[in-house]
């Protein structure tokens, strides 16, 4: 059953549009991400269900209601806000308890400790928000938006502020409180990692529209165009075309003059103007072409980077037409390790592949380029 | 050398403390003065101790009169300035309009512009208008000048107010006014609170205004300033120490209460 | 909704400010021979003003030197004390301020008499300097131009205390270690670091000092002498002794006029960004 539905939601901030026509389905109970860079209209499309933004043109609806117009403080839904936005005047009971308090629940003292006892803040109730470390305030944030059992729980980069170690145990707490109150919560965040940790269902956002929505694991072995292969981790995006014929499942193409064979099924270009892109953990190393297992393909460069990064080692091959491949190498110890200017041969099974369409004239977009992009997220 | 370290460390807190010794050694004076007989009227000097200035107080015919006078006027303008001040300091910050800047030029002006001039300026308007001097012109006055300092005081609290407190209470079923009651004005009283001592402080110390446009109404100040001509009774110097006091007093209750959250 | 807030302080203002000023500039221009039992004729000759500044020019000079005097002075005596408060004075910090602001509750009247006491010829002070031959047998210290700038600094230095707090409160000393580590030493730490960021709080004060002590007749009067009388003095007499309006209105307008062009020219020096930061 979808709780959540967005239908042609729209936002537009004068000639900007911030959100473009979206369309989303959110299942009851389900973990969802909203996944994208800054200013991609994720945090816009998180307030226009919060009810503090109001929508240009479009519907929103939990359940059967549409809630498109209701105020705010009408809606059966809550935020956890990025800044927490805590109320620096009422004690950490009183913060948790102001919801219910507006509604005039009875039994509030109660709620509130069972509430503090989930989020692991026994006995916080008489401090103040400015006492508390950043992690306990998310925590206690938490316990004030989930205590009004709301229908959709919102959170807006919720663990932006924390330090990358709170951010991990945070990650897997708020799972845990997820599964445990059974709540649908909508998470948006710049943090590929955050989102594929948590959410069952990942929708990647660019530009005010949707790109590629699935479960984690799927849209990061077969994504759905260059920007989520990009986006959520890293690849490298070969200018290809397809050609005609291919036997076996088997779909040819040819990029600088090299023939290479993609599974039908792992095809997501609508042309036969593609990329031919590879995972650079799914490229391997070989010292020359009769190294190459069989059922592999491969091309020919030199190693011109050697970055050494603990669980792995990172290479850069130059191609023979200047393109330069990210690969990545596990430390497993059995390796053999190429040295700086060595040539070599990159090579990776086809069931690794992926075509995705390509722009006209648009050339190969590796890795090193990608990682600019995640410094600007 | 390590004495040369410490001076360099700590000469601008001695600095600092010796300017301090500058700012409070008038109010010595005074309190030394209010514990003190003097040989004759218009000598000051150290002569012998009493208490009989703090006994009877309003021994000197008039004073405590316009001691009164001065703490209705003060409370008086102090609400109305209070008032009017908050509200406009809420309409200034809450909302983007025509005419924005130019409210804000109107506020500043009155503080930058001498006492003489708008004490003069108001005499000429009750003047011209035929409006008799006394307690509700010296009210009107004070609020004028009292006004700007309010609206700028709780002006510059509204505005370290995060805006998503004021989200968070809406996304907490708080509708306006209770976002108002239960965030925005408890966040905003300090603020409020501060600007009202202010105004109070401003109005009751006044004497160049007030001698404008007081008619034959006497303040505190204008007894003081038309004693100073005779000499002044010792009581004077009574309240003088005593407002002192009761300002410790105040700021030391305030600091006693449970600390609430800064931001 | 904004202008229904707006509303009742702006009338206020409106009425109580701007139309008596309009009012005031009005009166500078009607004919000097009128009083106040006769009327005034309006002329809309500005004559009042050049007779205004050919009688009073010693004055008003007098005045804008004195506040300018005295705001150095304030920015000399209040930098310290601002920065000792808001980097040296760890938790005594809240005392200090209180103790900087305390003083206000005292009406200001009763300290500058106090003031007089200070500096009277028969009080300690004066005993002291002439012991120490910094003042002659019969030097005095009261009814000097100096009783008269000391008294302003007095009345006037938390006006530039507090502004210089808010804005060295913010201050993060790691800066100052910073420049040190960039070779700035003391002096050229607080020239090209402590300084410029301070600029705003400077702006504030100094402009909260001199308004106020340019207009300012009180210390002239109780600590000074009519060869020390400021322009506050004229307009004040002109107006309640001599009831001569259109000078009054006139010297009142000369003394704005001149605050105006003082202030102006400042900010343009200092870059009027410098107040922004501020308010």
């Amino acid at each position: 059953m979808a709780d959540l539905r967005l239908t042609g939601l729209t936002k537009r901030f004068g000639a900007l549009t911030a959100v473009d026509d979206l369309h989303l389905e959110v299942h009851s109970g389900s973990f969802f991400a909203l996944l994208g860079a800054s200013g991609c209209g994720k945090t816009t499309t998180l307030r226009m269900v919060a009810g503090l933004t109001e929508p240009t043109g479009g519907q929103i609806r939990i359940g059967d209601d549409d809630i498109t117009r209701l105020r705010p403080y009408r809606r059966p839904v809550n935020t956890v806000f990025q800044s927490y936005a805590l109320f620096p005047h009422l004690s950490v009971h009183e913060n948790v308890a102001f919801g219910l308090r507006r509604r005039r629940q009875r039994d509030i003292d109660r709620q509130v400790a069972d509430m503090l006892a989930l989020v692991q803040l026994d006995g916080f109730g008489p401090r103040r928000p400015a006492g508390l470390s950043g992690g306990q305030q998310q925590r206690v944030a938490l316990a004030r938006a989930l205590i009004n059992h709301p229908r959709v729980l919102l959170l807006d980069e919720p663990l932006g502020a924390l330090d990358l170690n709170l951010r991990r145990r945070m990650q897997i707490e708020l799972k845990r409180i997820q599964t445990e109150v059974g709540v649908t919560f909508v998470h948006v965040t710049h943090d590929q990692e955050e989102a594929m940790t948590m959410a069952d269902t990942v929708a990647v956002m660019n530009a005010g529209r949707i790109e590629q929505l699935g479960p984690p694991a799927q849209l990061y072995d077969l994504p759905g165009t260059p920007f989520v292969a990009t986006f959520l981790g890293q690849s490298n995006l070969l200018a290809a075309h397809s050609e005609p014929g291919g036997e076996n499942g088997e779909l040819p193409v040819s990029a600088y003059g090299g023939r290479f064979t993609v599974p039908r099924d792992r095809c997501r270009a609508a042309t036969a103007t593609v990329y031919l892109g590879v995972r650079p953990e799914k490229l391997h190393l070989a010292g020359s072409p009769d190294a190459v297992p069989p059922g592999h393909q491969h091309v020919a460069g030199v190693v011109t980077d050697i970055a050494y990064v603990g669980v792995s080692t990172q290479y850069l091959v130059r191609t023979g037409w200047g393109t330069e491949l990210s690969v990545f190498a596990p430390s497993t110890g059995a390796e053999e390790r190429p040295e700086l200017g060595a040539p070599v041969v990159a090579y990776w099974h086809s069931r690794h592949a992926f075509l995705l369409d390509r722009p006209d004239g648009a050339g190969d977009r590796t890795a090193p380029a990608d990682l600019s992009v995640d410094v600007r997220a | 050398m390590r004495l040369g370290r410490w001076l360099a460390d700590h000469w601008v807190l001695g600095a600092g403390l010796v300017v301090l010794a500058y700012l409070l050694l008038p109010v010595a004076v005074v309190a030394g003065l209010s514990v003190n007989r003097a040989s004759s009227r218009l000598s000051y000097d150290f002569h012998e101790f009493t208490l009989d200035w703090w006994a009877h107080p309003c021994g000197s015919p008039g004073m405590c009169a316009a001691v009164v006078r001065s703490v209705q006027i003060g409370f008086l303008s102090t609400l109305v300035a209070t008032v009017l001040g908050t509200l406009m300091a809420f309409g200034l910050t809450r909302h983007r309009f025509a005419g924005r800047g130019a409210t804000s030029i109107l506020v500043f002006l009155p503080m930058a512009t001498p006492e003489v001039v708008m004490g003069s300026s108001l005499l000429a308007l009750f003047g011209a208008a035929r409006v008799p001097l006394g307690f509700a012109t010296i009210v009107i006055a004070h609020v004028m000048f009292c006004v700007s300092f309010v609206v700028v005081t709780v002006r510059a609290r509204l505005a370290g107010l995060d805006p998503q407190l004021l989200e968070a209470a809406a996304d907490l079923y708080a509708g306006p006014w209770q976002a108002f009651r239960r965030v925005t004005l408890p966040l905003a009283l300090p603020g409020i609170v501060a600007a009202a001592l202010l105004a109070f402080s401003l109005s009751f110390d006044d004497f160049i205004v007030t001698n404008f446009n007081a008619g034959t109404t006497t303040t505190f100040p204008m007894y003081v300033w038309g004693a100073a001509q005779r000499g002044i009774p010792p009581q004077v110097n009574v309240i003088g120490t005593a407002m002192f006091l009761i300002a410790l007093l105040l700021v030391a209750l305030t600091m006693l209460r449970p600390r609430r959250a800064r931001f | 909704m904004p202008y229904l807030l707006i509303l009742p302080a702006g009338l206020w203002l409106i009425v109580f400010f701007v139309v008596p000023a309009v009012q005031l500039f009005a009166t500078s221009l009607y004919d000097p021979s009128g009083s106040l039992a006769t009327g005034y004729a309006m002329t809309g000759d500005l004559g009042n003003y050049p007779r205004a500044l050919g009688d009073y020019w010693p004055q008003l000079l007098r005045s804008l030197g004195y506040a300018a005097v005295a705001t150095l002075a304030c920015l000399a005596l209040g930098f310290p004390l601002a920065y000792a408060i808001a980097l040296k004075a760890g938790r005594w910090r809240n005392m200090l301020l209180v103790a900087v602001i305390a003083p206000f509750f005292t009406s200001f009247l009763i300290r500058t008499l106090a003031w007089k006491t200070i500096l009277s010829d028969t009080g300690v002070l004066v005993g002291l300097l002439r012991h120490a031959h910094l003042l002659g047998a019969d030097g005095r210290l009261l009814a000097t131009p100096f009783a008269v700038v000391a008294g302003l600094t007095y009345n006037f230095l938390p006006f530039m205390v507090l502004p210089l707090y808010a804005s060295l409160e913010r201050f993060d000393r790691r800066l100052l270690e910073a420049a040190g580590d960039l070779y700035a030493g003391p002096v050229a730490g607080f020239r090209r670091v402590t300084l410029p960021l301070a600029a705003p709080g400077i702006v504030a004060g100094t402009l909260l000092t001199f308004i106020p002590a340019a207009g300012d007749y009180v210390n002239a009067q109780l600590l000074g002498t009519p060869r020390t009388a400021m322009i506050g003095n004229v307009i004040d007499s002109a107006f309640l002794v001599r009831l001569d309006y259109p000078s009054a209105a006139a010297l009142s307008f000369v003394l704005m006029f001149a605050i105006l062009v003082l202030t102006v020219g400042y900010l343009r020096r200092v870059g009027a960004g410098a107040l922004d930061a501020v308010s």
